[in-house]
């Protein structure tokens, strides 16, 4: 790709090596967004590489999960331009860009959690399902073909975290951690190239902790997808991320590996304050 | 894995016959009895009633139990439904009403879809109490505007005030109660599909639903246009079950007791829907005995039943019941399994 015009050189500098010959699969430049007259992001500018998983940090109210909606078309950005796989997310809404390849999970989660845990699955597996509403209403064949697909897709989908046996279960009654696992599933399903996830392990333990962080990284082999994450356990951040970006204030203080952020004074200044003098 | 999905759907045949076989029975001897003159008029004409309120209470439940909507202004459907249907069957000729019974009532319910669609597109852009209010104001609307429309348009059409009389009488018990098992098997098969899951996840949450690629207004406004579809089918099948109608009857009070129904039955509950439907059209009619009393017993009774439905005890019981009943079918089927083993 030829557009290294466009692009300031520090955001391609955490692509990883081998996603460096492809196109990025998410590229942002310049994008802002205000609200009234307070300015919640500014400036911000980043290229995510295909496979690659980057983490997304700040102090609390930096603005990283106004990032997600904004990748998200949740917030339309005032200045900036969003790029998904090369093509403009300008003037779309949320289900689009959707349909487009960006998935996400969210902060406080958001299962439906009257529904079952498979039937949870086989929402995101909505855009894949081809049913028409006539053939669904009056149970054409179409509809059983398309429900055993979905069947068997949202129980291998769900076999990545070994959730099959939970499958009937209600979603809202899981345990907190099977809800935010149930929530990543979800994700995946709906086919992205690019998945965000928002805080993914706020609340559990050390142990479920790097049991997520090997899931993230066996996600990523397995479906050769983008992974952004943003996450205040500073162990997972550093130890999966490949390429790490620092939000404060609106705006990207710091980008790089995991080594050079945490020797960035500019970081350590955001999160712990300056040394006096 | 195939296994268990055959287990799994073996069943689902299985209790479609045996609900079609035993409301096939219910059918035939209730209409037998009406027939025979064991069962009353005054009592067919409450069992005809009790179906009618039963798609109404099913239609008002898909827009507040699976879309999470909370519309006050379904009566102004249902009134929709009643004049398409009533008006073209005093146009057509007397001896062919029954005929074209059919085509009406699907006439009515189209007409009162397209009314919910007409409406639902800029309602069901606002939330929560807006929604409710704008949907008051809607029905109202309606209501208006069908007693009024005769001194604009310059000639009898809804007839106003003065009430649009001589509709031919041709609801059935029979018509009526396939019309309600229609309803249940349509809304049974949209809700557990594809369209029916967008719908449930729009309910739960719509910023999740959406981020799942779901167009949440699509689905607000289907889900909508199919409860004012079939609360037009109910209005029809009202129309010619009274053979009179006057706009005063759908009015706001209408509205909210249907409602009532669907909030008693348990909102999102089919069975529940069918039952409270049921109760609450033959409690006021039970309760003639107590005269001038009549309202005020009825209320009561309500408020005791509601606080009893919902009670904690109550909840208890009724699981432990289900469990009970589930066990029962169970292990029969465990004794039918073993004996075809030997």
């Amino acid at each position: 790709m030829n557009n290294t015009k466009m692009v300031p050189v520090p955001s391609r500098s955490i692509i990883p090596e081998r996603d460096s010959d492809k196109a990025p699969i998410l590229e942002a430049f310049n994008l802002g967004i205000d609200f009234g007259g307070l300015t919640a992001v500014d400036n911000f500018t980043i290229a995510v590489g295909r496979t690659e998983i980057c983490g997304l940090i700040g102090p609390n109210g930096a603005g990283k999960t106004t990032v997600f909606n904004l990748l998200t078309n949740v917030y339309q950005p005032t200045r900036g331009l969003i790029m998904l796989d090369g093509k403009n997310t300008t003037g779309k809404s949320t289900y689009q860009v959707s349909r487009m390849g960006i998935a996400r999970t969210f902060q406080n989660i958001r299962l439906f959690s009257k529904m079952s845990v498979l039937d949870n699955v086989k929402v995101g597996l909505y855009n894949s399902t081809k049913c028409s509403f006539i053939s669904s209403v009056l149970r054409l064949p179409q509809y059983f073909k398309s429900e055993k697909q979905a069947n068997e897709k949202a129980l291998e989908l769900l076999s990545v975290f070994d959730m099959e046996s939970h499958a009937y279960d209600e979603a809202g009654s899981l345990p907190y951690g099977a809800q935010r696992r149930l929530e990543i599933v979800r994700a995946l399903a709906t086919n992205p190239g690019i998945m965000l996830l928002d805080e993914p392990a706020a609340g559990m333990n050390p142990s479920e902790t790097w049991e997520l962080m090997e899931n993230i990284r066996k996600i990523r082999d397995k479906f050769q997808i983008a992974i952004m994450l943003i996450e205040h356990d500073m162990n997972l951040v550093m130890g999966i991320c490949e390429g790490i970006a620092v939000l404060d204030h609106g705006k990207i203080i710091a980008k790089g590996d995991p080594e050079q952020i945490k020797s960035n004074p500019a970081v350590i200044e955001a999160y712990l304050g300056k040394k006096e003098a | 894995m195939s296994i268990k999905q055959k287990i799994n759907r073996l069943p689902v045949f299985v209790r479609a016959l045996i609900i079609s076989v035993v409301f096939a029975v219910f059918l035939v001897v209730v209409q037998i009895l009406i027939s025979g003159g064991t069962i009353s008029g005054y009592i067919s004409k409450i069992i005809i009633l009790v179906g009618i309120n039963m798609i109404l209470t099913l239609s008002l439940n898909i827009a507040t139990g699976y879309l999470g909507q909370l519309p006050l202004g379904h009566a102004g459907f249902m009134a929709v439904g009643a004049y398409t249907s009533a008006i073209i069957l005093r146009a057509v000729p007397a001896d062919s009403a029954a005929a074209l019974f059919p085509v009406t009532l699907i006439a009515g319910g189209i007409m009162a879809a397209i009314f919910g669609l007409i409406i639902g597109i800029p309602a069901l852009r606002l939330k929560g109490d807006y929604l409710d209010i704008i949907t008051l104001v809607l029905g109202e609307i309606f209501r208006v505007i069908i007693t009024n429309i005769d001194s604009v348009l310059g000639f009898d059409f809804t007839y106003g005030a003065r009430s649009l009389k001589n509709i031919p009488k041709v609801t059935t018990f029979i018509g009526t109660f396939l019309c309600v098992a229609i309803t249940c098997l349509l809304i049974y098969t949209l809700i557990h599909s594809r369209q029916g899951r967008a719908i449930l996840a729009v309910r739960d949450n719509e910023i999740a639903a959406e981020s799942c690629g779901i167009n949440i207004t699509l689905y607000k406004t289907l889900g909508f246009t199919i409860s004012a579809f079939f609360a037009g089918i109910a209005g029809a099948l009202y129309a010619s079950y009274l053979g009179i109608l006057n706009p005063a009857s759908f009015g706001f009070m209408k509205s909210i007791e249907i409602l009532v129904m669907v909030v008693f039955g348990g909102m999102g509950s089919m069975i529940g829907s069918l039952i409270s439907a049921t109760v609450l059209t033959v409690l006021p009619e039970a309760l003639r005995e107590f005269e001038s009393f009549r309202m005020l017993v009825y209320s009561l009774l309500l408020i005791v039943i509601m606080i009893f439905n919902h009670s904690d005890k109550m909840k208890r019981f009724k699981t432990v019941a289900i469990d009970k009943i589930k066990a029962v079918f169970s292990k029969k089927a465990v004794k039918g399994a073993e004996n075809e083993q030997h």
